[in-house]
């Protein structure tokens, strides 16, 4: 007989192991979650199935991610997992058309086409999917299983980015804030993974036919099976019974190399393990070089301390601050010399309401009739939330909360860095205003939590895992781009078998580099923001942390004893300095008895206003105080006030550039469909007006929306590239259902040469090519209608040239009529620039004579896009500003070059429009980002450079298809607040 | 330290003092190419260094002075030159730097003025940066393009194109381990004097030169075993530089592969041609245009020399310029010159067609040409081609190198796996 033949899956959580005798028939199979310890895992598991095959010589054959690098040193055979399950697939069943393939850190998909079959994995910035569900199902406060519970009574579906874990997490926290339901959080949690498998992998080629599902969460998850079905509109489903271990049973089948017994394999592991130690990984000097120098830190930071003080022995007022964070709820009562009578901290479980309920509750109990309380504020994400639930007598923006915090302990503090759980804030301030304000865009987000989350998945308390990093002797490089890139770093450096305290060291390291390099954007710390800094925020609890930030900076910070209830504290303080010294006053929150008959529900309700149809969640508290989530802006709250009239260019600009539409009545003999899109929203005064002019009607696509996108998403083929690039494919297909003529997408490298002083006049990559990106991925579309060729508009002569030549198979045009359509086009692409010109000065002057605030935001023609702003301009109009865009005010600026290569014009509208604020009193910039916008990595430091030279407060706001307003909203607010602190500076002085 | 002086704009020069007095450090782009570049500069009098550097260290001083979403090959550079000047004993007050400039509506055209911010926030704005491009960007007094020295960078780069496309045929075949490195090695030894001398133009002593480097090649005794080839294309510094791609072309030979590179030669002539080709379709001197096509013309005389050379001892060359532009016709166009442009889809059809189905597709992680070029034309090139074999990898000093590996890894099964399909037929 032939030997017995054994797949071994080593995957990035798990192993398998599966054994084959000659007919292919499972006599053993072994399942395992590895806890990130390989070596450990394997001796465990090779002893088992000593057991029962003692010492018997078998073929092995490794497969998975984790084990390449295993089999390689041991010098035995491995498998490609996704081979592997190629393998498995033909062997077990016949007619399979496509194979998803969904497991803890990778994502693949499998088209079959006769003997062909096309093999793909997921990008490096898709996060893995089942590491994603954990991580999800932890927000929920539940497991995997429970995710899978849940989401069998969704009753509605929420838009969640689909992008990565970290992204999607961004989406989720304001919604459980919201109060939205789990079960419906849960399935939109499986819709994401549907919409990212979807959209990243398949890139084009479409999911259907006979489908099979494999891996762990496809396996263990009936309702992300279900909604792969409905989505797809699948009707022939092939999920194995044993699709845990289905891929070492390819592996198995594939086993082919030379016998070999089970102690001489175990002999090559633990040789290769002894290698492996003495290999060099990318590692660090220590954090501490003693333990005497721990001891010294520890002493140091002991410094900055409140005092606890008994409830019971303390008479008098007492301050209520509530810091309703994305994840936790913290809450801080104070006595009049700044002594905590009450402190809590507790996760939002996904219901932060409740959470607040019961810390109220707790804090009744332990008080007496002695202590009045005077004020109550609360701050953070769901400050609004808490306010109106519980009736408090103010909030306060979380920012001026932490100031007000770290003044406490630092009168003269001119820098403050937050790591919470989710975000990081930072701010730098100057004679007592804030200047300059920090927040972390998506990708940072998470970096907090993520240590705890990880420190948990390997067994120890946070502290426990805090202590160990501590004593690292060579912390790994792990890296900071983001959690998910951090997370795979962290399964290669334990599959190098690196110790755990180097991996928490490394992670402290990582969260630190993350938010001086990525968020702070500093080199210099010291230089650039003085050397009286405050760390707050709960990551900062964690001394490995503090450590890393001390070493990287060079700078002694001063960290208090409740870093992690800053928030509240700010908001206990401001409450303080808001009572009045009236012996009678007191708080209009909720007393004891009004917290017994507390009720609370939630409704939920689409905002029918306006287009962007925001979900909106309506919390009813005790049968009759609403509070309205969820909205964009003052309409959805329920409330119309005069806000029309504020001048808003974003919204002028969408509405004038839709008014570009052929003459009613007028018969045309032939149409053209012009996909609303990227550089249109430039041109689109130039082209209608010229196609009219040659007596072809311009017709558009739909206006974008979610579901415009998602009739495109499958043919994208980048899953990078920016949102406005890939809604070009929904915009194309809404194009094909009207069946024009031809459809007009030019190529335009080039834009116009309007800016003498800039170095050059192009278009972003992107903006300049994205046609050919259609022409070659959406391939059921007849070559003759799509029209795409390359074009100037710069040049008349080579003009006319191209288009004579494009336009040639649809109509016949002589260069004469071409001419006069060019300068028609061109008068009215000038009059629209003029007029959004005229427009934006109006604007300001509006302001001036009404003493308003005004936003400058400053993106991309296509920016304009409610789809792709999310609505923020009108969530701007709510806060009572005028805004202006970057192409409405950057005529106003002085004509010279910057520090960069000047050679995109959006981009030297976007430096002008900065240089133009830079002196304008009560007019500030927010730079607008698209996620994906790589030259905006080079564009944001020169806007920011031209900005803070003026003493001008830069921010920024990164949108992707993420559609969460909450962290805009805080940086927006942030942003006005410190802008009306500024005018009170001046105006004192 | 030489006395400080500055262009109008504001750009510190490098003077003719300098030229005299200080280091020039070129960074690694290039492995097979830059060492010539460097002995083509040396002969010219100037005291330049190429920067060898690749460790952890670099990195994160790239990540320090950069902004950390630019392209993975400006934090590199970045990283490798701040490195080098605080840590590898330079002397900050007599090195300059040379960076090679592209152009274009990439954003790697802003490299330069990238690395000045990040020269300035590490105090060394004193250090002079020389910008190496083909437009006449940003003159310098004490550097200047001089048609000798022209010429011996154009030796250089056939030097190295030469030299990597016979390596790349024989490493994998040699039958005595290490014996076709020790050989580049020691051709390099020679060819750092090859460039001492002034008689460049002529064509004699070149073509000595490259028969005797051919002709000790094709000595390298070899096995008879063939491999599945594997191509590499992508970003230009991603495809060429081992710092950049995580050592790609040591991995997959190691994986048991023969790695094809297309030359570096015709990233530049696909720069001259679609300079030419703009002014044709959007106006322009007609003057320059015709320099710009007489120029490749006359380094395709050249390189076909070679390449019959090659041929005529028994290696595989290299398709003329004018054959693998003509490859992509009616596949892009060739208005589509940002980043790499054509170029890479173009070079992945003519290996292919070229018995290397299977593609490495390297790109910066982020990288915004490549959203159209590569990946945007991955199932276009699969429908015209369904035995393709493509992989496309995002590089990124955070990314982790067991996701890089592990489909690396499926690629080159993919690859096994046809080959011997092929094989048994």
């Amino acid at each position: 007989m032939d030997a017995y033949r054994v797949g071994i899956d080593i995957g990035s959580t798990t192993i398998k192991v599966v054994v084959l005798d000659e007919n292919d028939s499972i006599v053993y199979d072994d399942y395992k979650r590895h806890m990130s310890s390989i070596s450990e895992s394997m001796k465990a598991m090779f002893a088992k199935l000593s057991e029962q095959f003692s010492e018997e010589k078998m073929r092995f054959n490794f497969t998975g991610s984790a084990g390449l690098s295993l089999a390689k040193h041991i010098g035995a055979q491995f498998t490609q997992e996704v081979i592997s399950a190629t393998t498995a697939l033909r062997h077990h069943v016949e007619g399979i058309d496509v194979c998803v393939e969904l497991g803890g850190e990778d994502a693949k998909i499998m088209f079959f086409e006769g003997d062909n079959v096309e093999q793909r994995m997921n990008g490096t910035c898709a996060g893995g999917t089942g590491a994603f569900i954990d991580q999800m199902a932890a927000l929920l406060d539940t497991d995997a299983a429970g995710v899978n519970k849940l989401a069998k009574d969704y009753e509605r579906i929420h838009a969640i980015a689909s992008r990565c874990g970290v992204f999607a997490k961004s989406d989720i926290q304001p919604l459980l804030n919201q109060g939205a339901r789990k079960e419906d959080i849960a399935a939109s949690i499986y819709q994401a993974i549907v919409n990212q498998t979807v959209g990243g992998l398949s890139q084009g080629k479409k999911i259907q036919g006979k489908v099979a599902f494999l891996g762990g969460p496809l396996t263990f998850s009936s309702e992300l099976r279900r909604r792969f079905i409905e989505y797809l509109n699948l009707e022939n489903v092939y999920t194995p019974e044993n699709g845990e271990i289905f891929v070492a049973i390819g592996a198995a089948l594939e086993a082919c190399e030379a016998p070999m017994s089970i102690p001489d394999l175990i002999e090559r592991i633990k040789a290769y393990r002894r290698k492996e130690k003495k290999d060099a990984r990318k590692t660090m000097d220590p954090l501490f070089e003693s333990e005497e120098a721990y001891e010294a830190f520890k002493k140091r930071h002991d410094k900055a301390s409140l005092e606890y003080k008994n409830p019971s022995e303390y008479e008098g007022n007492a301050y209520l601050g509530i810091d309703a964070g994305s994840t936790t709820t913290k809450m801080l009562l104070i006595s009049e010399d700044h002594d905590i009578l009450f402190e809590y901290y507790a996760h939002n479980r996904g219901n932060p309401v409740e959470v607040g309920r019961q810390a109220l509750k707790r804090m009744y109990d332990t008080l007496h009739e002695g202590i009045t309380i005077k004020k109550a504020y609360s701050t953070g994400y769901g400050e609004e939330l808490i306010k109106h639930a519980f009736r408090l007598d103010g909030n306060e923006v979380e920012t001026i909360c932490h100031y007000r915090a770290a003044k406490h302990f630092e009168e003269d503090v001119n820098f403050v860095v937050d790591i919470g759980g989710q975000d990081m804030k930072c701010f730098q301030v100057e004679d007592g205003v804030i200047t300059s304000i920090i927040l972390n865009e998506a990708c940072s987000s998470g970096c907090g939590s993520f240590v705890e989350t990880f420190s948990e998945s390997m067994g120890y308390e946070i502290d426990e895992f805090a202590d160990l990093a501590v004593k690292a002797e060579r912390p790994v490089d792990l890296g900071s781009r983001c959690t998910v890139f951090m997370n795979s770093s962290v399964k290669q450096a334990q599959s190098e078998a690196a110790k755990t305290e180097d991996i928490s060291a490394g992670l402290a390291m990582s969260v630190v580099k993350n938010a001086l390099y990525k968020v702070i954007r500093a080199h210099d710390v010291k230089e650039e923001f003085g050397d009286t800094i405050l760390v707050q925020g709960g990551t900062f609890n964690n001394d490995a942390v503090l450590r890393a930030f001390e070493k990287e900076t060079g700078v002694e910070v001063t960290r208090s004893n409740i870093a992690g209830l800053m928030g509240a504290f700010g908001a206990a303080l401001i409450a303080k300095d808001a009572a009045q010294p009236a012996p009678f006053n007191h708080s209009t929150m909720l007393d004891v008895r009004g917290l017994q008959e507390f009720t609370y529900k939630t409704k939920r309700a689409t905002c029918k206003k306006c287009e962007n149809h925001c979900s909106l969640t309506i919390n009813i508290f005790d049968n009759q105080h609403r509070y309205i989530s969820g909205n964009r802006c003052e309409k959805g709250a329920g409330f119309d006030k005069g806000y029309e009239e504020i001048p808003n260019l974003y919204l002028y600009k969408y509405d004038k550039l839709t008014r570009y539409q052929p003459e009613e009545g007028r018969t045309y003999e032939k149409t053209v469909g012009i996909p609303f899109v990227l550089n249109m929203y430039e041109n689109i005064p130039f082209w209608q007006p010229f196609f009219d002019a040659l007596g072809l009607k311009v017709i558009y696509s739909d206006r974008s929306d979610k579901a415009l996108y998602e009739k495109g998403q499958d043919t994208v083929p980048s899953d990078t590239v920016c949102y406005p690039a890939k809604l070009v494919h929904g915009h194309i297909e809404s194009l094909r259902e009207k069946q024009p003529d031809f459809i007009f997408y030019p190529n335009m490298p080039h834009n116009l040469d309007e800016n003498p002083h800039a170095d050059h006049y192009y278009n972003c990559p992107i903006v300049a090519l994205y046609p050919e990106v259609i022409e070659a991925n959406i391939d059921d579309m007849d070559e003759k209608l799509f029209n795409q060729p390359y074009l100037t508009l710069n040049n008349k002569k080579k003009f006319i040239d191209a288009m004579k030549d494009a336009l040639a198979p649809y109509v016949s045009v002589t260069r004469r009529a071409l001419s006069q359509a060019y300068d028609t086009g061109m008068d009215s692409y000038r009059a629209f620039r003029e007029d959004v010109q005229k427009e934006g000065e109006r604007a300001l002057e509006y302001a001036r004579a009404n003493d308003l605030k005004t936003i400058v935001l400053a993106g991309r023609p296509y920016h304009v896009d409610p789809e792709i702003n999310h609505g923020i301009p009108k969530l701007i109009r709510s806060l009572n500003v005028v805004l202006i865009s970057e192409d409405a005010i950057h005529h106003l600026a002085r004509e010279d070059n910057v520090n960069v290569l000047n050679q995109w014009t959006y981009h030297t509208r976007l430096y002008d429009a900065a240089k133009a604020v830079a002196p304008m009193e009560r007019v500030n910039l927010v730079q607008l980002v698209s996620f994906g916008c790589g030259l905006d990595a080079i564009t944001s430091d020169e806007v920011k450079d031209i900005l803070e030279d003026a003493g001008d407060i830069y921010t920024q706001v990164k949108i992707d298809e993420i559609s969460n307003l909450g962290a805009v909203n805080i940086r927006l607010r942030s942003l006005l607040s410190t802008m009306e602190r500024e005018k009170d500076a001046d105006g004192r002085a | 330290m030489a006395e400080l002086r500055y262009a109008e704009d504001g750009r510190l020069l490098f003077t003719e003092e300098m030229r005299k007095e200080y280091k020039v450090l070129v960074p690694q782009m290039a492995p097979y190419h830059f060492d010539y570049l460097v002995y083509a500069l040396q002969s010219e009098g100037y005291d330049a260094e190429l920067l060898k550097t690749d460790d952890y260290e670099l990195i994160h001083e790239g990540m320090k002075y950069s902004h950390n979403d630019i392209c993975v090959p400006a934090m590199l550079v970045i990283g490798q030159f701040i490195d080098a000047i605080k840590h590898r004993g330079y002397d900050d007050e007599k090195v300059a730097l040379i960076i090679v400039q592209t152009g274009g509506g990439c954003r790697a055209s802003n490299y330069i003025k990238l690395l000045r911010k990040a020269l300035e926030k590490a105090k060394l704005s004193h250090v002079p940066i020389i910008s190496l491009n083909a437009q006449g960007y940003e003159k310098n007094p004490g550097f200047s393009i001089t048609p000798r020295l022209l010429h011996k960078f154009h030796d250089a780069v056939l030097f190295g194109d030469t030299l990597m496309t016979l390596t790349l045929q024989t490493r994998p075949y040699e039958k005595h381990e290490g014996e076709t490195d020790r050989l580049r090695e020691a051709i390099a030894e020679e060819l750092r004097t090859y460039f001492d001398h002034n008689k460049v133009f002529t064509w004699r002593r070149n073509k000595k030169m490259i028969r005797s480097i051919i002709e000790r090649f094709q000595r390298i005794e070899t096995v008879d075993k063939p491999k599945p080839k594997v191509g590499i294309v992508g970003e230009i510094y991603v495809k060429y530089s081992p710092l950049g791609n995580n050592h790609l072309e040591y991995t997959l030979e190691k994986e048991g592969v023969e790695v094809v590179i297309p030359p570096l030669y015709d990233f530049f002539l696909y720069s001259f041609s679609s300079s030419a080709h703009d002014i044709e379709r959007y106006g322009g001197k007609k003057r320059i245009k015709w320099a710009y096509r007489a120029i490749i013309w006359y380094i395709e005389i050249r390189r076909e020399k070679i390449r019959k050379m090659m041929r005529r001892a028994g290696f595989d060359t290299p398709i003329p310029f004018k054959d693998l532009k003509n490859l992509v016709k009616g596949f892009i166009d060739y208005g589509a010159h940002t980043g790499e442009g054509w170029l890479l889809p173009a070079e992945m059809i003519d290996l292919i067609e070229h018995g290397a189905p299977n593609i490495v597709s390297t790109q910066p992680f982020g990288c915004l040409p490549n959203h159209i070029v590569a990946r945007g034309m991955l199932k276009k090139l699969k429908r015209h081609y369904p035995e393709s074999n493509i992989v496309a990898i995002d590089y990124d000093t955070s990314a982790s190198k067991i996701n890089q590996i592990n489909r690396i890894n499926l690629m080159v099964s993919n690859a096994f796996r046809q080959f011997e399909k092929e094989d048994a037929q």
